[in-house]
């Protein structure tokens, strides 16, 4: 009975969270206060400064602040994966002219970088070109989002324009990436391309301060910031912490307000349930999906029979209802992320591969589609990641699935960096745990991982017939028209090919003292990090 | 050094001559070293737990039944369930299969290769032992689970590996002590005898000293296994060991240390608790075999 009151008491002080963050997160109810410093904690180390390069949440969280960018998700409204808005540009976000084939936007006068230098369309430029058009030997990891781009040039101090090759939905929101910060031309020219991976000169609404490895990165409100009023917070300082629980016990014990990538729902309940009203939980879908990569080149997994009973041994609507306990993964989902207007409804998904709501007659096809390819009671080497949430719980528990259909999974665990290495570089592994996060949500551009010619993509295959209709849907113009060609790839991709296998879509758990506002939860930890609309309550 | 090796020699025969049945011998031994009987019977059940644990095992220890996830300790999990829903008792019973697996594994591979090297190293001296001991200086330079870490690094996890990477520092250490105890008995005249005969090295070490130096060489061997099952454990609750599924007391432990410490503490008290007990228990065993093998001690 205690435990039942226990529970009860803990639902409602979730659901009084969840209920506090949706006015109170806002900060439209209360006055906004100026004054006193953010600490938050970051699991994650920093390779190095210069975000262009990096895809870490362990630079953004720290180091983004610093920064500003051309355009960004609505701080207000971060949840929608539609609405974008100026940060240094003005006015409204363009919509596009010739066809969708050209974007200008008008930039900010008056806007300074933190050395002094004011900012104009020419650093815009000079920051795009890093991106886009990077020298020999100078890394962009997101060079593959702007395919579509054929120039970007700057016709006075004031305004950029893109031309693009093709039209293409998937421009703004990849301009719209908070990895895109703008750098300094000046800083560009003079020190040149690696400057920025050792020091820090943004226009962001915080200037550094210092960085003392391995603990923290200290910044401070910047003065001259172009969003009048803003910040509000004099300072900030990210505390590294790899350990989860003592990020856990940074926030219970108040050392830490808030951490922004997310908790287990148990970190949660523990939260809750010691802090109560104290802490506010905020809760939203995560752009972020666990996947199996089988590696084709190894028999018999260049069998689409085998494949396919891989994905069909999983019961993904059971593992939600069970692992989302446990596990920072929750929605059973597509190759689209499962709110976006492209992804596939319930009823589309359960016609796929593995999707079915009858796991028994799809474990029975698995074990007639393994015995034809002469698979039974297969042995292989699952590769994972030694990191517990999610890629350690979510691999017991396909081990476990996969067993129910005779298969024996020996899973192999290790460090992040040698299974990368594993992953990307020896390729020594029969299936490997593989993941596809992003920041802004962006469809289009998100589900080229399902293409053997993709750089991100390990499973060792090629398939023409995927990449044909992946480009009709790169140049699709309507939304109908993208949402049947999407359904078409993603049938071809995870069902009849299984060339991987989505297991569930991962769910962001942000409890944080009460304190914070301003701040919303996004459907990426990588979004809404500029910081320059939270304020303490305090 | 003579008088010792021939007082234990003396001591053997003394006890055979008065051909006391096995229970007598036990139960003398018993009165004796009580607390080494203690240690004997928690070792002999940890054997019985890993031989018949398919018997002994309400539950299968990999199965997930997620309906009775984190579950307390009653009548149908007596331990409690873990976070996928896995009897904790059923995973216990299993890991003493891993823990002894891999405890007498490492223990007895580490000491076997050590008491080769040792008594080789005695036996030849010279630069050979100079050389060798220099190079056991360096293994020995590094703490146990720093060097097992290491080891892990280059190898990868895995229980073949964790074997490995516990073997590896065994061997100077074993090397070390039997090599001090063969230096005395290569001055015994029946070495030189055996030399004189026209033996062979291999002959003179394996049959005529290695027999001599088994004394220390026990005491090492069980106090090894206790140390490979707390690195083991370690190893594994760093991640770096024994892998999911498998049942393993670390595993075990870290997984339920960090998340469910709170909320659900059975996840990791009964593990730790398995790993103590069997540490404790071949830690007394081994006490007590020294006691009754080392004559000075016996003496006193």
């Amino acid at each position: 009975m205690r435990n039942v009151y226990s529970k009860l008491a803990l639902s409602v002080a979730v659901g009084a969270g969840l209920v506090l963050s949706a006015i109170g997160g806002s900060g439209t109810a209360l006055a906004k206060k100026s004054g006193g410093v953010l600490n938050f904690v970051v699991g994650s180390k920093i390779p190095s400064y210069d975000l262009h390069q990096e895809t870490t949440f362990g630079v953004i969280h720290p180091i983004r602040p610093f920064y500003s960018l051309l355009i960004r998700v609505n701080p207000e409204n971060p949840s929608s994966p539609t609405d974008f808005v100026c940060d240094l540009c003005e006015g409204a976000v363009p919509k596009g002219e010739d066809g969708f084939t050209k974007y200008t936007f008008k930039i900010r006068k008056g806007v300074k970088f933190h050395d002094g230098t004011p900012l104009t369309a020419h650093d815009i430029v000079a920051t795009y070109k890093k991106i886009i058009f990077p020298p020999e030997g100078i890394p962009s990891a997101r060079k593959a989002f702007f395919k579509m781009v054929d120039s970007v040039s700057a016709s006075d101090d004031h305004t950029v324009t893109f031309k693009l090759k093709f039209p293409s939905g998937a421009f703004i929101p990849a301009v719209a990436t908070p990895f895109n910060i703008v750098l300094s031309k000046k800083d560009l020219d003079k020190n040149g391309f690696n400057w920025h991976k050792k020091n820090i000169n943004g226009s962001g609404a915080f200037t550094f301060v210092q960085h003392q490895p391995g603990s923290f990165v200290e910044g401070k409100k910047y003065a001259g910031y172009h969003h009048k009023g803003q910040p509000y917070l004099d300072g900030y300082k990210a505390i590294a912490a790899p350990k989860m629980a003592v990020r856990l016990q940074a926030i219970r014990g108040d050392r830490a307000a808030i951490e922004f990538r997310g908790f287990p729902p148990k970190a949660r309940d523990d939260l809750v349930n010691a802090l109560g009203d104290k802490i506010t939980v905020q809760e939203s879908d995560w752009n972020c999906v666990l996947m199996t990569t089988p590696n084709q080149k190894r028999k018999p997994f260049g069998d689409a029979r085998v494949r396919k009973a891989l994905s069909l041994a999983v019961d993904r609507w059971g593992g939600s209802k069970y692992l989302s306990q446990i596990a920072i993964v929750k929605t059973v989902g597509g190759v689209v992320f499962p709110k976006h207007p492209l992804a596939a409804t319930e009823a589309e998904l359960v016609k796929l591969t593995g999707y079915s709501k009858d796991i028994n007659a799809s474990r029975a096809e698995a074990t007639k589609l393994l015995k034809a390819a002469g698979a039974s009671g297969l042995k292989f080497d699952f590769s994972n990641r030694g990191v517990d949430q999610p890629y350690k719980v979510v691999g017991t528990w396909l081990v476990d699935q996969w067993k129910k259909v005779g298969l024996e999974a020996k899973q192999r665990v290790q460090p992040s960096g040698p299974f990368y290495a594993t992953l990307r570089k020896s390729k020594d592994f029969d299936v490997s745990i593989d993941f596809n996060c992003q920041s802004v949500i962006n469809p289009i551009a998100d589900v080229t991982k399902f293409l053997g010619s993709a750089g991100n993509n390990y499973g060792s295959y090629e398939d023409q017939p995927l990449e044909d209709i992946y480009d009709r849907l790169l140049r699709a113009g309507t939304e109908d028209e993208q949402r049947k060609i999407m359904r078409e790839y993603e049938t071809r991709a995870i069902s009849d090919q299984a060339h991987l296998g989505i297991t569930l879509w991962w769910y962001k758990i942000n409890p944080h003292r009460s304190y914070v506002k301003g701040w919303k939860i996004a459907p990426s930890h990588y979004l809404n990090q500029s910081l320059d609309n939270i304020w303490l309550d305090k | 050094m003579v008088v010792i090796s021939e007082s234990l020699v003396e001591s053997q025969v003394e006890d055979l001559s008065e051909e006391k049945t096995w229970g007598q011998v036990a139960w003398t031994m018993t009165r004796k070293y009580p607390l080494g009987a203690f240690g004997l019977l928690i070792v002999v059940v940890m054997i019985i737990l890993a031989v018949f644990a398919n018997i002994l095992s309400p539950y299968d220890p990999e199965a997930n039944a997620f309906e009775h996830m984190l579950t307390p300790p009653d009548l149908q999990f007596w331990l409690g369930t873990d976070q996928f829903g896995r009897d904790i008792l059923t995973r216990i019973i299993y890991g003493a299969r891993t823990a002894l697996f891999v405890g007498f594994s490492c223990a007895i591979i580490g000491s076997v290769v050590g008491l080769i090297l040792g008594v080789a190293s005695a036996y030849f001296g010279g630069r050979i032992d100079l050389i060798f001991q220099r190079v056991m200086d360096v293994f020995m330079a590094f703490p146990l689970i720093i060097m097992a870490l290491a080891v892990v690094s280059i190898f990868g996890t895995g229980t073949q590996n964790v074997i490995i990477a516990i073997t590896i520092p065994f061997i100077p250490r074993c090397a070390r002590v039997v090599r001090s105890s063969a230096l005395a008995i290569r001055e015994i005249p029946y070495v030189d005898a055996a030399r004189a005969l026209g033996f062979t090295h291999t002959r003179i070490i394996m049959r005529h000293m290695t027999p001599n130096v088994m004394a220390p060489f026990l005491i090492m061997l069980s106090a090894f296994v206790g140390q490979a099952i707390l690195l083991e454990a370690s190893l594994s609750y760093l991640g770096l060991g024994v892998q999911e599924p498998t049942p393993a007391w670390g595993l075990m432990l870290q997984g339920g240390a960090e998340e469910y410490a709170e909320s659900a503490p059975w996840v990791a008290i009964w593990p730790g608790i398995a790993i103590s007990l069997a540490v404790f228990g071949f830690n007394l065993f081994g006490d007590a075999l020294r006691d009754a093998l080392d004559p000075k001690l016996r003496q006193q």
